[in-house]
């Protein structure tokens, strides 16, 4: 199939990014970044610069790659990462727009790809379990309802992209933080830092200059992972509740 | 001290200034149409005139009333804040605006918001202000008190076609503004229940339709009937 690409290009010879055409040839059993990579390949042979893009394991689990595809994150098929968006989904002569993510937060580094290092220094705030390691814990030691257990895997399952910060009408990272405090807090080796863990990595955020959250709901719907607000409210909640109970 | 400083700045205690202050609006809503109903009775006003006097002069009502200007001037700088802070945090826009789900209300809420802070002062112009500060008002004696004939004021207003079209479209605002607002206050402090959830959404649906349509009523009914 026959399509018209057009893909934001920003760094070196576009300093203030603009959006340019492409015209490739894919077949519709390539994933988008396949396809992607056709027209690198096209472009290197021409002598030109190929569009800068993040990937990584392309089995959708990594959360590396990274793009908005018509006003979308990870493009229009919902609980799919771009790795796993394939070609079959477009057909012959389609024009695709291709951008960054857009948030303060995450500064365009090239072309396609961001600087997601904030995320990393909300996990570093307190995303994390301190207890010394040693032995693995036997696997039933510790009782977990399963329902808890259920939903903190449901939480844990949070790739950190940032497709949810990229579709917030308000570059907000209250989904990701609220994933990454519930999948520990839920749990019972968690649970013991749960409410100062919420203090520090709302601060962390807030620090990052993301957005406030207004209950869109934009990215639950296009969260590759289907992760739920529902993570949003128990994070307000053992927030409130940790800042008027700690001493 | 400094900790509740810290808690109203932050993200979330931002949120939760927008959604207390939003409820208790949603409260002052009810009370403000019950009261309004009377107009819709055939008595030449009294039942309302009587609930005006009653309104304005009792020493509860008044502090409630005071501390209902504070929290829509709260809810008002804390939207406008927040719309600012909210606006520079997604810096640029995308070529292609995103086609998804999500309610057309809930990524205006700043606009509808605007209009409905246009609407309220119209609204404090045509009756609070000259109700407080104007000396010249119609007055009417029941068993011999003289009182504000408040419901002539409303009857004047409310027979001009151009104040009733404004009326309905500030009422239009707000319904948009609680489609979302209702059920998001309660998710900003935290409230999400399998069980409970989808009862304040469909409660906060009729809630956003009901009680405009029950303000829209008095303007259209006395247009209509005057």
């Amino acid at each position: 199939m026959k399509l018209t690409l057009k893909i934001w290009r920003e760094g070196g010879v576009y300093a203030n990014g603009k959006l340019e055409t492409y015209q490739v040839e894919a077949s519709e059993h390539m994933s988008f970044l396949e396809m992607l990579d056709v027209l690198n390949q096209q472009l290197i042979e021409e002598k030109k610069d190929p569009v800068a893009f993040d990937h990584d394991c392309r089995e959708g689990i990594c959360g590396s790659c990274s793009m908005v595809i018509d006003g979308r994150p990870h493009g229009p098929q919902t609980g799919t990462t771009t790795c796993q968006l394939h070609m079959r989904h477009y057909k012959n002569g389609d024009t695709i727009v291709v951008e960054p993510y857009r948030a303060k937060a995450f500064p365009v580094i090239k072309d396609l790809v961001v600087d997601r290092s904030a995320f990393d220094r909300v996990i570093q705030s307190g995303g994390y379990i301190s207890v010394n390691t040693g032995q693995a814990p036997d696997g039933n030691a510790i009782p977990i309802e399963g329902d808890t257990a259920a939903k903190s895997f449901d939480a844990a399952t949070c790739i950190g992209c940032g497709a949810c910060v990229a579709a917030c009408p308000n570059g907000s990272a209250m989904l990701f933080t609220s994933a990454k405090v519930s999948h520990l807090g839920l749990l019972p080796q968690g649970k013991v830092e749960h409410e100062r863990r919420s203090q520090k990595m709302v601060a962390q955020m807030d620090k990052e200059g993301f957005g406030m959250c207004s209950n869109v709901g934009a990215c639950e719907a296009e969260c590759p992972k289907e992760i739920s607000l529902e993570n949003i409210a128990r994070m307000n909640r053992s927030y409130i509740g940790s800042v008027f109970s700690s001493e | 001290m400094k900790w509740i400083l810290q808690f109203f700045t932050s993200s979330i205690g931002q949120k939760i200034i927008m959604s207390l202050t939003g409820l208790f609006l949603i409260l002052f809503l009810t009370v403000h149409l019950i009261g309004n109903i009377s107009l819709l009775f055939q008595d030449g006003g009294a039942s309302f005139n009587a609930y005006t006097e009653f309104m304005g002069h009792n020493p509860v009502i008044q502090t409630v009333s005071k501390g209902n200007f504070l929290f829509i001037f709260l809810h008002a700088i804390q939207g406008i804040l927040l719309y600012f802070k909210n606006k520079s945090a997604k810096g640029s826009k995308y070529a292609v605006s995103p086609k998804n789900n999500v309610s057309w209300a809930s990524k205006n809420m700043a606009l509808l918001g605007t209009l409905i802070l246009a609407f309220i002062l119209m609204h404090l112009g045509h009756f609070w202000l000259r109700f407080k500060f104007f000396s010249d008002m119609p007055s009417i004696a029941y068993d011999g008190v003289e009182i504000l004939n408040a419901y002539e004021s409303v009857s004047i207003i409310f027979s001009n076609p151009i104040w009733v079209i404004c009326y309905l479209i500030g009422l239009v605002a707000l319904s948009f503004h609680l489609w979302h607002g209702f059920a998001s206050a309660f998710q900003t402090l935290g409230i999400n229940h399998k069980k409970y959830t989808p009862i304040l959404k469909g409660l906060g649906y009729g809630y956003a339709t009901l009680i405009p349509l029950g303000f829209a009523i008095i303007p259209l009914y006395m247009y209509f009937t005057n």
